[in-house]
């Protein structure tokens, strides 16, 4: 049975600066040792928040004007390195559910839209503006249109890209394909009695 | 109609269009290790479903393993319940384990080649994005997350869009003292770190075709470092050969078929590619980075960049922002900077013919006082072969530490860590910022010669010269 269908993610905005932001920025392995994503939120970004001896960095992360928001805007790359989910898993779980960014390495892109957390591109010169607009407001609500690709905050909106595909499962509510997958089953089983390998 | 090696395997694979587009792909082999597999059980067990092809799942472990401690329970508790859990959960679902105890354990790229599980034609996937590892057979081998490893367990098969392909010739004799890893480390300074996505990557020319199994894996290894997901080189008599006579690779007439299969999965002569990148070899010299993603690499006769030199603002605020992670000075000679820890291993470099190579060299020479040497060989088999040819007496004679089988210090999961912000050659695949334990921790990626020759000498060095390479 599909999940509810993701056609638009509303929600207040931080700024995550840089380019390239690797999944052991997003969760550092140390953390991962773990055999279940329980509690995963609260190393979100745990190297970029904290210094060695615990205490808060200044960041947007540890902000408090910014402590309400649930869409992350970053800039290219994002996600890139490791294939870990607990990278997405752990923006889920510490109240993200969306990602603005300039481009996303492919498979955190594909890990996210499977758990439903949206991620879409924009150009460098409107993430500026989106960033600009958060810093100005805090409060300002950002919306993040899957269906007409768009973004929209305060009285602005500038385009967004998602994948076709992507933008599909997200729109329909089967961005976890395992229901679908199940009922190949059959078809499953055809292709791999063709391949010797398959043969027990 | 001509068709790569990438189509052929896909079209062999694809199960059936799903309504988004996507196609369900068939993956033949499937690879787990106790950090991103646990979930997946987890998930199975929650949505009571069992695993369907239970014969072509293998798993063992090599994240969480101290490569220092080899008796259970281990001093870290998380680590046990890790073991202790895939254990259960093989045991639970028919899944072989190449566990501590086999002489089999090791790191998962590693172990799937040695034991012939690894092989052309294929499609294989595991919870790890260093996947791509298992092309250099010939293979389509992908990096999945694990709720991508639970609908494999469950169904044999993950949800996928096609990939383009970028067939990357490179040809000519790299020059004496260039390896492997300079030749990837080189493919992702020119193509950069985002360079693949979309992508997978042929690797050709007669570089590669001259290349060892070993040196093909290297490359492969890294395909992620530059956004590709896929990496492969065409299957030829060296696979064939690196094959035969492993565990589980067909024997007698199920061998010769076997072959003539692998042999039909090549990329046709003058099949299309979505881009082609043409590299000569001559050019490759041993690449090290000094940055913070595997893209930002220098020639070691070069010096650092300078924020000036880069022509956008986004790149002149990555550098800004990597020179100041890594406390090196813009337009510097990357030579000469003062090493703290030297880590020769991984799956880029855990292999043999890594360790026979630095053998070779630093016979007679001793670490430089002050730096921690570690050498991890990548599995059980790695190390038993190893020290059958003494090669561990000369790593311990020149002052490095000889090692269990392990992923050790590539990242940070196991007691082998960076402390403060100690700077470590290595001949791991990742400088990301606290990739190897320290959140201050930097990291100089190299090939296992150049490792070497800054564990000799202290600094980053040209291992040539240290070494006396004839050119």
């Amino acid at each position: 049975m599909p999940a509810t269908p993701i056609k638009q993610v509303s929600g207040k905005g931080v700024f995550v600066p840089g380019d390239d932001i690797d999944t052991d920025r997003i969760i550092p392995a140390r953390f991962m040792k773990c055999i279940t994503f329980d509690g995963l939120g609260e190393y979100l970004f745990h190297d970029v928040r904290k210094t060695e001896s615990g205490e808060d960095k200044k960041h947007n992360l540890n902000d408090p004007r910014f402590a309400q928001a649930s869409i992350l805007v970053s800039g290219n790359n994002f996600g890139c390195g490791s294939s870990r989910e607990h990278a997405p898993q752990s923006i889920l779980r510490a109240g993200y559910n969306a990602v603005i960014a300039g481009s996303f390495a492919e498979i955190f892109f594909g890990n996210s839209i499977n758990l439903g957390v949206v991620c879409v591109i924009a150009s460098d010169a409107d993430r500026k503006l989106i960033s600009a607009a958060i810093e100005a407001n805090p409060e300002v609500e950002l919306t993040i249109d899957v269906e007409n690709h768009k973004i929209s905050f305060g009285d602005q909106s500038v385009p967004c890209e998602i994948k076709p595909g992507a933008r599909d499962s997200l729109l329909s509510g089967n961005y976890d394909p395992l229901a679908e997958l199940l009922e190949g089953a059959g078809d499953v089983a055809a292709t791999a009695g063709k391949l010797s390998y398959m043969q027990a | 109609m001509s068709k790569s090696l990438f189509e052929k395997v896909w079209d062999a694979h694809a199960v059936r269009q799903l309504a988004n587009g996507q196609t369900q792909l068939l993956i033949g082999t499937h690879l787990i290790h106790e950090v991103t597999s646990p979930q997946a059980f987890g998930m199975l067990r929650d949505k009571d479903l069992t695993v369907q092809y239970p014969h072509r799942t293998f798993a063992t472990v090599d994240h969480i393993v101290p490569t220092n401690e080899a008796v259970e329970p281990y001093s870290d508790p998380l680590a046990q319940g890790m073991i202790e859990e895939l254990r259960k959960n093989c045991a639970e679902n028919n899944v072989t384990f190449f566990d501590t105890n086999t002489g089999k354990q090791g790191v998962v790229h590693i172990v799937g080649p040695e034991q012939g599980i690894t092989q052309p034609g294929t499609t294989i996937a595991c919870g790890d994005s260093h996947t791509a590892t298992h092309g250099a057979f010939g293979a389509i081998a992908f990096g999945i997350g694990t709720s991508q490893v639970r609908d494999v367990l469950a169904t044999q098969t993950i949800a996928l869009n096609k990939l383009k392909v970028r067939r990357i010739n490179v040809t000519g004799n790299l020059l004496p003292g260039v390896y492997a890893k300079d030749v990837i480390l080189h493919i992702i300074r020119l193509l950069g770190t985002q360079g693949g996505t979309g992508f997978a990557y042929e690797y050709a020319g007669d570089t590669f075709d001259n290349f060892t199994m070993e040196e093909r894996m290297t490359v492969c290894n890294m395909s992620i470092e530059g956004g590709a997901r896929v990496g492969y080189v065409n299957p030829d008599e060296t696979t064939f050969e690196y094959l035969k006579g492993r565990p589980y690779s067909p024997t007698g007439e199920a061998w010769d078929a076997a072959v003539a299969e692998w042999k039909s999965f090549a990329s046709d002569e003058g099949c299309a590619f979505d881009d082609v990148v043409n590299i000569d070899a001559t050019e490759i010299q041993p690449t090290v980075t000094w940055g913070i993603t595997p893209g930002q690499g220098v020639g070691i006769e070069e010096n650092i960049p300078t924020i000036a030199d880069a022509p956008t603002q986004s790149e002149k605020d990555s550098i800004a922002e990597a020179l100041e992670y890594m406390q090196f000075e813009g337009g510097s000679p990357i030579k000469g900077k003062k090493i703290d820890v030297a880590f020769i291993g991984s799956c880029t470099n855990g292999r043999l013919s890594d360790f026979e190579e630095v053998a070779k060299y630093v016979k007679g020479h001793k670490v430089a006082e002050g730096v921690q040497a570690i050498i991890v060989p990548g599995s059980q088999v790695v190390a038993k072969i190893a020290e059958a040819k003494g090669l561990d007496k000369i790593f311990i004679e020149a002052g490095f530490e000889w090692r269990a089988a392990g992923c050790s210090m590539c990242l940070a999961m196991n007691p082998d860590k960076l402390v403060g912000d100690q700077l470590c050659a290595s001949s791991s695949n990742r400088n990301f910022k606290g990739r190897q334990g320290s959140p201050t921790g930097r990291t100089m990626l190299m090939s296992p010669i150049m490792v070497a020759a800054a564990a000799v000498t202290g600094e980053v060095s040209d291992a040539r010269q240290v070494f006396g390479f004839k050119s």
